[in-house]
């Protein structure tokens, strides 16, 4: 079938079952629109393109799938930068397809020309600038399999106008050979063996599930093993709903600004089994160096991580739900018992505590309450800054819901968009985002994607005045008289806001007012803004933060 | 820590464009230091090999390797040693060869297997090829006649056997 190259690309978005574009068109791209006007994937909108990117992460991150954005050479393309490191960095299946100026006048510094290969050659898992309009089929089979398979993460398809335009013979390959990509799957036997002598040798084990426990789609594998082996869990901040909450097995979240008692118990461990978790500076930097290099299992995708953080006594590259299910072929004579009893009691000590805040309106007791709501399904996206260990820390994980996050990047304005882009993905789940008010205004001109769509994301902004994180940060690396630059001395109001983006929406700055804001807020599926008052004063965890300036 | 190590690494990759500047930017990125690369298409003309020298203590070499591989292009990686591969490297030197000077460096060259490949009435282009040690040392009797310009290649390298 003889078609223009444009035709092609779409011919293969739709033989990757892509039903949702997120984009912004340019003059790069108008060949590329023009065979989009008459398919059938839909086209989303965006007002920037970072919330193209953030938006198709949070789509695919829904249906465990993988999400499309779409942008025109130059500015739209470095404006997806944002969104693609995000992704890269948290292991987020994407395809970022960019409008380049003709091939003829690369290098030429052409109107609306820029290296977006070479600006996201460190956070694209790989990377093709299309020079010949017969490769496309193969590039795009290429890039959808890269991206999904193995540690998945974003994959970049740059195509120069002129090549859009040139006519090929379309044929989608069935197969796939790519020489120096295999990602290894299951587990060497050898090693498994291995650790689960290692693993009857222990009495204080601990499992850490990271977020390669959702990308395995591995939970329901973890949860067999773990009642198998009796194994206590705990979570990394990308791990936060890898394992269920109400679950008597689950300790709680480790890191930085994970659980208190959670990091002093990784100390008192005597076997640590790390499963599809980076161990990155925010997890360990609580726990002492010599915990962890006492004995280590590390099970993770991709080889690369195992010994790069922690050193590791027995390593297994592969899939997390295949090792967990060879796992589960064994026996398991461990007595946990009173360590688990241990962990138990010092959860429910913690949790008492947590929510013992005095202030008018707790975030925490907030988050918890409309998680409770949601029962067992539901997807929570979260910012970042101090809200996002409020909700890392509040929301409880059980039957199918989820928590997204940007882990790794830490970008802020991630949740909006993300959000968004969830419930596009399932209109009839459950969406909560969660964020601050310096997080809300970075991209919050997306919140007309939310009415124009339809897609009945209930917002939640935490208003406390401030870039709360930092302040936090500046208080405990200095003192109290160092703030600076974190004021946002002027917003908008956000109830004219929601009122201008035609968005119902209600404040409230007190703990009485927030049984009546849930009902209200999830009497329909439509979008949804709380606007909570919040004390500048509540920290992100009670004890913390920051290194001390010497 | 243990002790930094002189390891060549040999790196068979599918001859895309961009593929270059992928292996060499992770080096940047990642804080590793490149001694010398230098890259030629392999006998298949869709594989280029990349020979790059390195150094390095276990850990850096080990995270080096591992992250290579997870680049998509990169087919192979082998790690070469003195003991296990055949190294050399190309160097060419403009060397200053007025009057009485000329047989001096003549004998040199002999010495060496080196060639004389451009000879002017002031200066003549020798080129030798040989084990970096082997080329400092010719390079090292040279300078006393004064080199006017010069370039090397850094090793390149197969397995042996």
């Amino acid at each position: 079938m003889r078609i223009k190259a444009a035709e092609a690309i779409i011919k293969c978005l739709e033989a990757e079952n892509t039903n949702v574009i997120f984009g912004y068109p340019g003059g790069a791209v108008l060949p590329l629109y023009e065979a989009l006007r008459s398919s059938n994937i839909k086209h989303v909108l965006v007002r920037q393109e970072q919330s193209a990117a953030h938006m198709a992460s949070g789509y695919g991150r829904a249906l465990n799938n993988v999400g499309v954005c779409l942008a025109t050479s130059g500015p739209g393309s470095t404006n997806l930068i944002t969104g693609i490191a995000t992704a890269y960095m948290d292991s987020i299946p994407l395809i970022a397809i960019t409008g380049q100026v003709d091939s003829t006048s690369i290098g030429r510094d052409m109107f609306q020309e820029a290296d977006i290969i070479g600006a996201t050659e460190s956070f694209t898992k790989n990377s093709y600038l299309v020079k010949n309009a017969k490769e496309i089929p193969r590039i795009f089979k290429e890039a959808f399999y890269i991206a999904s398979t193995g540690r998945k993460g974003p994959v970049l398809i740059d195509i120069p106008r002129d090549i859009q335009d040139t006519y090929i013979d379309f044929e989608y390959p069935s197969e796939i050979n790519i020489r120096g990509y295999k990602p290894t799957l299951s587990g060497n036997t050898r090693q498994v063996k291995r650790a689960v002598d290692l693993i009857n040798k222990s009495q204080r084990p601990v499992i850490c599930a990271g977020g390669g426990i959702r990308a395995a789609e591995a939970n329901d594998a973890l949860i067999k093993f773990v009642e198998k082996s009796k194994i206590p869990v705990v979570c990394s901040l990308m791990g936060v709903d890898a394992f269920p909450n109400d679950n008597p097995y689950f300790a709680g979240l480790l890191g930085s600004h994970g659980y208190n008692f959670v990091n002093k118990s990784m100390n008192e461990s005597d076997l640590l089994i790390v499963i599809g978790a980076r161990f990155a500076d925010r997890s360990t930097s609580m726990i002492h160096k010599s915990s962890l290099t006492r004995n280590v299992i590390h099970i993770d995708i991709d080889p690369a991580e195992i010994g790069k953080n922690i050193e590791t006594k027995i390593p297994i590259v592969g899939n997390a739900k295949d090792i967990l299910n060879d796992l589960l072929d064994y026996d398991y004579e461990l007595n946990t018992k009173s360590w688990l009893s241990e962990l138990q009691q010092k959860r429910k000590n913690y949790m008492e505590k947590l929510f013992a805040h005095d202030t008018p309106l707790n975030p925490k007791k907030l988050i918890n309450k409309i998680s409770q709501f949601m029962g067992n399904d539901g997807i929570w996206v979260s910012d970042v800054g101090i809200n996002q260990i409020w909700a890392a820390h509040s929301f409880t994980v059980s039957g199918s819901k989820r928590f997204f996050t940007s882990g790794g990047l830490g970008t802020m304005g991630y949740s909006l968009p993300a959000s968004i882009g969830a419930k596009i993905a399932l209109p009839n789940t459950k969406v909560v985002a969660s964020m601050g008010d310096g997080g809300f205004q970075m991209l919050m001109s997306d919140l007309a994607i939310a009415r124009e769509q339809n897609a009945g994301v209930k917002f939640i902004i935490f208003n406390n005045g401030y870039l709360g994180m930092v302040r936090e940060l500046q208080k405990n690396t200095y003192n109290e008289n160092s703030y600076f630059g974190i004021t946002l001395g002027f917003s908008p109001d956000f109830m004219k806001l929601a009122d201008a983006y035609n968005i119902k929406g209600i404040k409230i700055s007190t703990d009485e007012e927030v049984d009546d804001a849930i009902t209200e807020m999830f009497k329909d599926n439509e979008p949804f803004i709380l606007e909570c008052i919040i004390d500048p004063e509540i920290s992100s965890v009670p004890r913390l933060g920051g290194r001390k300036h010497e | 820590m243990s002790k930094d190590k002189k390891l060549i690494l040999s790196i068979l990759v599918e001859n895309y464009s961009g593929t270059l500047s992928k292996v060499s930017g992770l080096f940047t990125r990642r804080g590793y230091n490149i001694d010398s690369l230098n890259v030629a298409e392999t006998q298949d003309p869709n594989i280029s090999r990349i020979t790059v020298a390195v150094t390095g203590d276990s850990y850096i070499i080990e995270q080096i390797t591992k992250q290579l591989h997870k680049l998509i292009n990169v087919i192979k990686i082998n790690i070469l040693t003195e003991n296990t591969s055949v190294q050399f490297e190309l160097m060419m030197i403009k060397v200053n060869s007025v009057g009485a000077k000329r047989s001096e460096i003549i004998q040199i060259v002999d010495i060496f297997d080196a060639n004389i490949v451009d000879v002017s009435s002031k200066n003549m282009i020798i080129v030798v090829t040989g084990s970096e040690d082997k080329n400092n040392s010719f390079l090292h009797l040279l300078t006393p006649y004064g080199i006017v310009e010069m370039t090397r290649t850094g090793p390149t390298a197969l397995e042996r056997g």
